[in-house]
């Protein structure tokens, strides 16, 4: 029996650890499936982790580097290249591993921590002949970057999102030549510092509002073709661009890995994709914790390790002072609650249900815009009645926004709270 | 001297020579691609139909009941995953409701089981996602779903451990006529054989003229799929048809036996290889899919494909001799994965009838079993990872295939040596990541198990390459 099951060992499975250890627990399992510790950031050997945490800017793999230092000065027991098959709803966890074999671990809380994954070619159903050639931008730097080899030559890059434009820089920098970098959207999915440092230093072409309507090459990609979108993103027959290529990166969105916790019964949002949790990051299966990428997809690593270490923390509360005995449910019967909804100009948020009695002093909110905004204010609003107001000089889908709510304010709120997005004159 | 060379190792070459290695008989089977069931085989609705669309008295009726009746046993025997499902025609007017009656009529005429003519309400007891217009369908137990690419390898991987002689990257360039049979030229030398059978699929009209006055043509025509993410494989239970129409079956939604949804097929005219979808083609199949199962959730989608069908302007499968001791298997479209092992059996017919001599041998083994881990118990797979402890090292995640799995494949009687070739194998990369992250350890698994660099291994087909070379310097090894 352990106190806590770590479902993953990238850096939200550590900083919840970690923060978990500090909390008091001693009987911590990580589980990881790959032969290291540190999961995605282990390839993302660029600079410009860390700014927040560490107050410095670090490389993906230093930045993994200083939490697996930290946990090698705890207690915390980690099984690498093992991979959980199963998580019951009476927090069993089943796992396989060459050296550990099968195992069937009981747990009395579990930080579902697995990250996420890519969509793919199949997922946006580009249309085209199927050679070789087509790559995750995530797929090709770990070629790249950890296996030491180049998936091509002459490279489009469909998406703008952060992966995709690191790879354009990466790609470029290893001698490929990148064509261009393509956007359905009419703004870029990505950090606008990505946007300066890995597309116009190196004068690759953005191209907004288009997409790619074509594949070409029988064996190999030989062409790819480029098509500008209209209002409802359907392509615009006549501007056709035709680039002879032998590789396309996509990087058109990252999915929350979620199907264990499907498997497990616990309640998904289908707006992020991943478990719809409380303040304190649990999910509707009581004990059970979800954090990082695999409860929803963050631009900066450093907000996954603030969120880690508050889900740690708050595992290590629940086995230290959680219900002796059978569990209560998430909420008890004679606890408030309020459920965070989504407002005007609004895609998500993170927590989506809010127990006023167990913040302390602020409760973190996180959500995404879905449209790019200038001079806006959020707006915090309960049975009709706006309660708080935060101003933003710029806000984009690109850009993870996030909001802490005093517990004074929380106490104010009826049953509901909805955040939208009012963009004001100056 | 081969008594048999079969020319073409999809599914109707594959269920040729396995039915040939029951006999005291020297048959080889060349194969142009790096592996077999690369053509129509690989991409198509998985579909073995129950038998009421062809016209009765044909061959294609005759040989698809044989051929589904004959699947059920051949892939409990081969472990080929196979689900007898039933299917549905649906019918969304009164105008179409003769066509059901026809086919129901054809059906009885075929001997097709079990065949019930029922309203729409009937119908939506059975599927409650059917659309509120279906107005009647034809119901039809006895249809099933299958792997295409497993069938098809069990059968050859069966044949060749009978003693068949499977020759990959062999394209065939040349027939000549001799004394005692052909000299088949190709890309890898000649060959001398008895008898030539013709299984090329949508080149099969070049291969007949290298040996016979041209007689007819392949008429490719192409349809696109949709395949849907495992959250929608529960979307149907059965095989969902539309009323066919002279270019095909029209466009199904249906489960497979790997969990999934498959949707589509289109039918347009094509070029024998061209298997690229269309934005339009993509478009039409999800519109006309939604009139039978207006539910289906587009958003899951994992992959499209398409396949060329080998249409020919016959309307029935071209099986006979051309030439002396020259066997056209020919113009295989649907249901032609269906009739696949009675095409074997009256393939094998018309070679006695041709003069070879078909003798029992003893020891034909029909036998044929991999170790699938994710359909194991907790207890089988702590025992299995105890004793090979590869088989705890999960490589694909989305469809929990192992190491073990993957080495296995590597040491079965037709290795992959390709990516895909790996997934038709063992279903790694077969998942909603679709190989982003099981494809570079599977490249590391073959470069290492082939004892080639990662740079020579392939996606799929020959000159598929996917890594150009080496990044600059450095040494992960440091």
């Amino acid at each position: 029996m352990y106190d806590l099951i770590v479902i993953g060992g990238g850096p939200a499975g550590l900083a919840a650890a970690c923060a978990a250890w500090e909390g008091g627990l001693r009987s911590i399992l990580i589980v990881e499936r790959d032969k290291e510790l540190g999961g995605i950031l282990n390839q993302c050997i660029h600079n410009g982790f860390g700014l927040h945490h560490f107050k410095e800017e670090l490389t993906g793999p230093e930045y993994a580097g200083r939490f697996v230092k930290l946990l090698g000065e705890t207690g915390v027991e980690v099984r690498l290249d093992t991979m959980v098959l199963e998580v019951t709803g009476d927090r069993q966890v089943h796992m396989v591993g060459k050296s550990t074999g099968y195992r069937v671990e009981q747990a009395r809380s579990i930080v579902l921590a697995m990250g996420c994954r890519e969509r793919t070619r199949g997922a946006i159903a580009i249309p085209g002949a199927r050679p070789a050639g087509v790559f995750t931008a995530g797929a090709a730097q770990r070629y790249v970057n950890m296996e030491g080899w180049m998936p091509g030559k002459r490279v489009v890059i469909l998406g703008s999102g952060d992966i995709g434009l690191i790879m354009a820089r990466r790609m470029t920098l290893e001698g490929a030549k990148v064509l261009a970098c393509v956007e359905v959207m009419p703004y870029s999915g990505g950090l606008n510092r990505n946007i300066v440092q890995c597309l116009h230093d190196y004068d690759i072409p953005l191209y907004l509002s288009h997409t790619v309507t074509d594949i070409r090459g029988k064996d190999r990609v030989e062409q790819v073709v480029v098509s500008q979108v209209d209002d409802n993103r359907n392509p615009i027959p006549g501007t056709e661009m035709v680039f002879d290529c032998d590789t396309l990166l996509l990087s058109v969105g990252l999915i929350p890995e979620n199907e264990l916790t499907r498997q497990a019964g616990i309640d998904i949002d289908r707006r992020t994709n991943g478990a719809v949790v409380y303040e304190n990051m649990e999910t509707s299966l009581p004990g059970v914790f979800a954090c990082g990428n695999v409860c929803h997809v963050h631009d900066l690593v450093d907000f996954v390790t603030a969120e880690s270490q508050k889900a740690g923390a708050a595992a290590a509360d629940y086995v230290l002072n959680g219900p002796d005995g059978l569990d209560p449910g998430v909420v008890t019967s004679d606890e408030r609650l309020l459920t965070v909804n989504n407002g005007g100009g609004v895609t998500y948020t993170v927590p989506q249900h809010i127990r006023p009695g167990r913040v302390e002093k602020l409760c973190g909110l996180f959500f995404r815009v879905n449209r790019v905004c200038r001079d806006s204010e959020i707006r915090v609003t309960s049975g009709g009645a706006q309660i708080a107001r935060f101003k933003r000089e710029h806000l984009a889908p690109g850009e993870m926004e996030h909001i802490d709510l005093p517990k004074a304010l929380l106490d104010k709120a009826e049953g509901e709270l909805t955040i939208s997005i009012q963009e004001v004159s100056k | 001297m081969y008594d048999v060379l079969i020319i073409g190792c999809g599914i109707t070459g594959a269920a040729t020579a396995f039915e040939l290695s029951k006999y005291r008989l020297k048959v080889g089977v060349l194969e142009r691609e790096n592996d077999v069931a690369l053509g129509t085989t690989k991409a198509n609705s998985a579909i073995l139909h129950a038998g009421y669309d062809p016209e009765p008295g044909t061959l294609m009726a005759r040989l698809n009941v044989r051929g589904v009746e004959l699947a059920q046993e051949l892939c409990a025997k081969l472990d080929v995953p196979y689900r007898g499902c039933g299917s549905l025609v649906l019918a969304f007017s009164e105008e179409e409701r003769p066509t059901l009656e026809e086919l129901y009529r054809r059906g009885m005429e075929n001997g097709v089981p079990g065949l019930a003519l029922l309203t729409g309400d009937e119908a939506r007891a059975l599927e409650p996602n059917l659309s509120e217009t279906v107005a009647a369908a034809l119901y039809a137990p006895s249809a099933a779903i299958c792997s295409p690419w497993e069938y098809c390898l069990a059968l050859a991987e069966t044949a060749v451990n009978n003693g068949v002689e499977l020759r990959l990257n062999t394209a065939v360039t040349g027939l000549e006529q001799t004394s005692e049979g052909w000299t088949v030229r190709t890309s890898r030398g000649e060959f001398q054989a008895r008898f030539v059978v013709n299984a090329a699929g949508v080149d099969a009209a070049l291969v007949h003229d290298m040996a016979a006055p041209h007689a007819f043509d392949i008429k490719p025509s192409r349809g696109q799929y949709y395949l849907l993410d495992k959250s929608e494989g529960d979307r149907v239970g059965r095989v969902i048809f539309q009323c066919p129409s002279k270019v095909g079956k029209g466009v199904l939604v249906a489960p497979t036996v790997h969990g999934n949804l498959i949707v589509g097929p289109d039918a347009a005219p094509s070029e024998a290889h061209d298997t690229a979808t269309t934005g339009d083609g993509l478009r039409f199949v999800r519109e006309t899919a939604q009139r039978s199962v207006p539910s289906v959730n587009f958003r899951e989608s994992i992959r499209n494909f398409a396949g060329v069908r080998a249409n020919t302007a016959a309307g029935d499968f071209i099986l006979e001799q051309s030439a002396p001791r020259f066997m056209d298997l020919a113009g295989i479209c649907s249901p032609g994965l269906s009739a696949a092992p009675a095409i074997g059996e009256y393939a094998a017919e018309l070679l006695e009838q041709a003069g070879l001599a078909l003798e029992k041998k003893d020891g034909f083994v029909c036998e044929r079993r991999r170790i699938r881990f994710k359909e194991l118990t907790a207890e089988e797979r702590a025992a299995l990872v105890e004793k090979e402890p590869a088989f705890g090292r999960v490589i694909c995640r989305c469809e929990t295939v192992t190491e073990g799995e993957i080495l296995e494949a590597l040491h079965s009687p037709i290795p992959p040596c390709s990516v895909d070739g790996v997934k038709r194998r063992v279903n790694a990369g077969m998942g909603r990541c679709q190989g982003g992250f099981c494809g570079p350890r599977v490249v590391d698994i073959l470069a290492r198990e082939l004892k080639l660099s990662p740079g020579d291994i392939v996606q799929d087909q020959a000159g598929s390459w996917l890594l150009d070379r080496q990044t600059k310097g450095g040494n992960r090894d440091v």
